[in-house]
């Protein structure tokens, strides 16, 4: 079929008499067509606000935890609250090196286990000082917390292995000691009282992150802050995460079971290691938007739905007022299928009509209050909905437009032309 | 053109009314017919029969060869649609439209493209001298302006028939005699109408009068000459 083929099915399509008879009609009876309408158009409108806006929140709420593995859990060791194998109560035992190759042998079921040291100090550029969280990783820990590098690079292997005194700076900490926002790689800080050498800068800003937040923080190379601190191989705490179909809840057995039988723990006491999961947290979250979703769709389609039995009602309403129209048009020689499809298609086109004004309506909104909320949390959530939806949507509303006619349409043809000429 | 033969109708809304008692009648192509007779006598159910408008209960009824009895109600619209031709006392013109689209409307339901069909309405409408009100609503019309829009509308189809219900009822003596005599002048060009009327004046303009009485033809009056009564003189209608 060539251009010129599907213009001339077009125009015939918009030129159908039917149509422009249909429009003229409802066009003619605008604030009848206007009260049937507005039901529609505001459950629609209602529906795509609120799916934008559900949508919105939980992408800004999430962002919150964004670059952060949903499916970790964090070890933290704690003082003993029961005496075990001639230890007394109260001691403090200490994560160490050897606990994470033990455990990588001893859980198959874990993906990556990590080990995590940090200080709290200050730090140092000439005279621009920082609060910062000096942390010390080796390079999968950057599986569990991602980063996001602007310059330079993110540690890894070598760094470990040669022991150098290299950093990546968070945002904060980039902003605060090098305020003209130049590129600070090659460059040394000073932290707690050493120097490092800047190898990158981690952009990414997140409200959870292991010892403070991403953006305060110095990222140093595992073994480089062991041998400053002079720690040997403690460690303060470790990162595991799962297998594919493992969760971490069942994984919190097996840690502890190991854990507690390397260091001498007594097999009940829960309160000498903290095991924070991290997973039934984010699934929390999860639930919580799961639930204002069902929600959302429950109250928008109850909406819509209420919408169209308005739009029947007033049009069953409407048709004992349109008796004399309705018989006139019989006496002159409509059919009883030109009168069904008249008041179908009125129902149609109006639906059609009020329902993609209302998901204009919404969409503009969304689009006019996005930037603003974007600018006034600084992420970037966005809160339109994909346009899949609004096909779907669309097509919904001819069906249910269609659908909303058939009573007023059979109740029209109820109507006989006697009728007409005795009603006035 | 119409047969009408022991036709009976009854209307059943509680109590058991029977309007139309055996009507035997035959309208020859081109006449010029006037029903004649007091309110409650059926003229208005008679014609509403001869235009499908109503069903009867018993009886023949033919229109140009064509039974009208068990017609679908597809086939009913077709015939009313091009073979009859509608005049009613409210004249019953759709508020909405304005002149030209209420003539056009019967070419609609034929199918006639919106262009031509609004292009023959105004033809019509010049005929009737309405020009210049083609785009003016049914309200902005005055009474007789209307019932001539509706005869505009009632002729655009080429009916064999035109069926008038009191077409002046709603008019002053003025605009009736206007009205009547475009009837008239349909007529002399070949049209048959049929016109139901209580009002002497406007039965004396028709060439046969058909007196009904409690749903029975009590005479049929020749009225070629036209002095069926002191009315027929001067023009005088009411």
């Amino acid at each position: 079929m060539n251009l010129h083929d599907k213009l001339h099915i077009l125009r015939e399509l918009f030129d159908s008499d039917r149509l422009i008879e249909v429009i003229s009609t409802l066009g003619k009876n605008k604030s009848r067509t206007m009260l049937t309408a507005f039901g529609i158009f505001w459950g629609i409108f209602m529906l795509i606000l609120l799916l934008g806006g559900g949508m919105g929140l939980e992408k800004l709420l999430m962002n919150n935890f964004s670059g952060f593995s949903s499916n970790a859990a964090i070890i933290v060791p704690q003082t003993t609250a029961l005496p075990y194998k001639g230890y007394d109560k109260g001691r403090d035992w200490h994560l160490a090196m050897g606990d994470v190759l033990g455990m990588k042998h001893y859980l198959s079921e874990a993906e990556n286990i990590t080990p995590v040291c940090f200080n709290y100090v200050t730090g140092r550029n000439g005279k621009h000082t920082a609060s910062v969280t000096l942390k010390g990783i080796k390079p999968d820990y950057l599986r569990i917390e991602e980063q996001k590098i602007k310059f330079g690079r993110s540690l890894n292997d070598n760094d470990i292995k040669t022991g150098r005194k290299v950093c990546v700076i968070g945002k904060n900490v980039w902003t605060q000691l090098f305020p003209d926002g130049s590129n600070p790689c090659g460059k040394y800080i000073e932290a707690g009282g050493v120097y490092f050498e800047v190898v990158g800068v981690d952009v990414r800003s997140s409200n959870i992150g292991l010892g403070g937040r991403a953006e305060n923080s110095v990222i140093v190379p595992l073994p480089v802050m062991q041998r400053i601190y002079n720690t040997g191989g403690r460690v303060d705490m470790i990162c595991i995460t799962g297998r594919k179909g493992v969760t971490m809840a069942t994984m919190e057995n097996r840690i502890r079971e190991y854990l507690y039988h390397a260091h001498s723990i007594a097999p009940s006491d829960n309160e000498a290691m903290t095991y924070f999961n991290m997973e039934t947290f984010f699934q929390m979250f999860q639930n919580l938007f799961h639930g204002i979703n069902i929600l959302v769709w429950l109250i928008g389609i109850g909406t819509v739905l209420s919408g169209v039995i308005g739009v029947t009602n007033i049009m069953l309403v409407s048709i004992r007022e349109r008796t004399v129209e309705l018989g006139i048009r019989r006496a002159i020689g409509a059919k009883p299928r030109d009168i069904v499809a008249q008041i179908l298609m009125e129902s149609g086109v109006m639906t059609i009509t009020a329902g993609l004004s209302g998901i204009t309506a919404a969409v503009a909104i969304l689009a006019f209050a996005e930037p603003m909320i974007q600018k006034s949390s600084d992420t970037t959530a966005t809160f339109q909905i994909p346009f899949s939806f609004a096909l779907g949507a669309a097509i919904a509303l001819l069906v249910l437009g269609l659908l909303a006619g058939i009573f007023p349409s059979l109740r029209a043809l109820t109507i006989r032309p006697v009728d007409a000429m005795r009603d006035e | 053109m119409i047969h009408l033969k022991d036709i009976n109708k009854t209307y059943d809304s509680g109590t058991k009314l029977h309007v139309l008692k055996g009507i035997s009648l035959d309208v020859n192509d081109g006449e010029f017919v006037s029903i004649m007779g007091a309110s409650g006598s059926g003229k208005s159910t008679l014609l509403n029969i001869m235009g499908i408008l109503d069903s009867y209960d018993s009886g023949e009824y033919s229109i140009d060869g064509v039974e009208i009895r068990n017609l679908s109600e597809n086939r009913a619209a077709e015939i009313r649609n091009k073979m009859i031709g509608f005049i009613f006392q409210s004249f019953n013109l759709i508020s909405f439209k304005n002149a030209m689209e209420n003539v056009a409307l019967p070419l609609m339901y034929q199918g006639v493209g919106r262009k031509r069909r609004n292009a023959l309405a105004m033809e019509y409408l010049d005929r009737l001298g309405l020009k210049d009100h083609a785009t003016h609503l049914p309200s902005e019309l005055s009474g007789g302006q209307k019932q001539r829009v509706a005869i505009a509308r009632a002729m655009i189809t080429h009916p064999r028939i035109i069926l008038a219900d009191e077409p002046t009822g709603a008019l002053d003596s003025h605009t009736s005699l206007e009205v009547m005599q475009l009837l008239r002048r349909l007529n002399e060009e070949g049209m048959t109408i049929v016109v139901v009327t209580h009002e002497s004046g406007v039965a004396n303009m028709t060439n046969k009068i058909v007196h009904l009485k409690d749903g029975v033809i009590e005479s049929v009056e020749d009225n070629v000459h036209h002095d069926a009564s002191l009315y027929g003189r001067g023009g005088l209608m009411k």
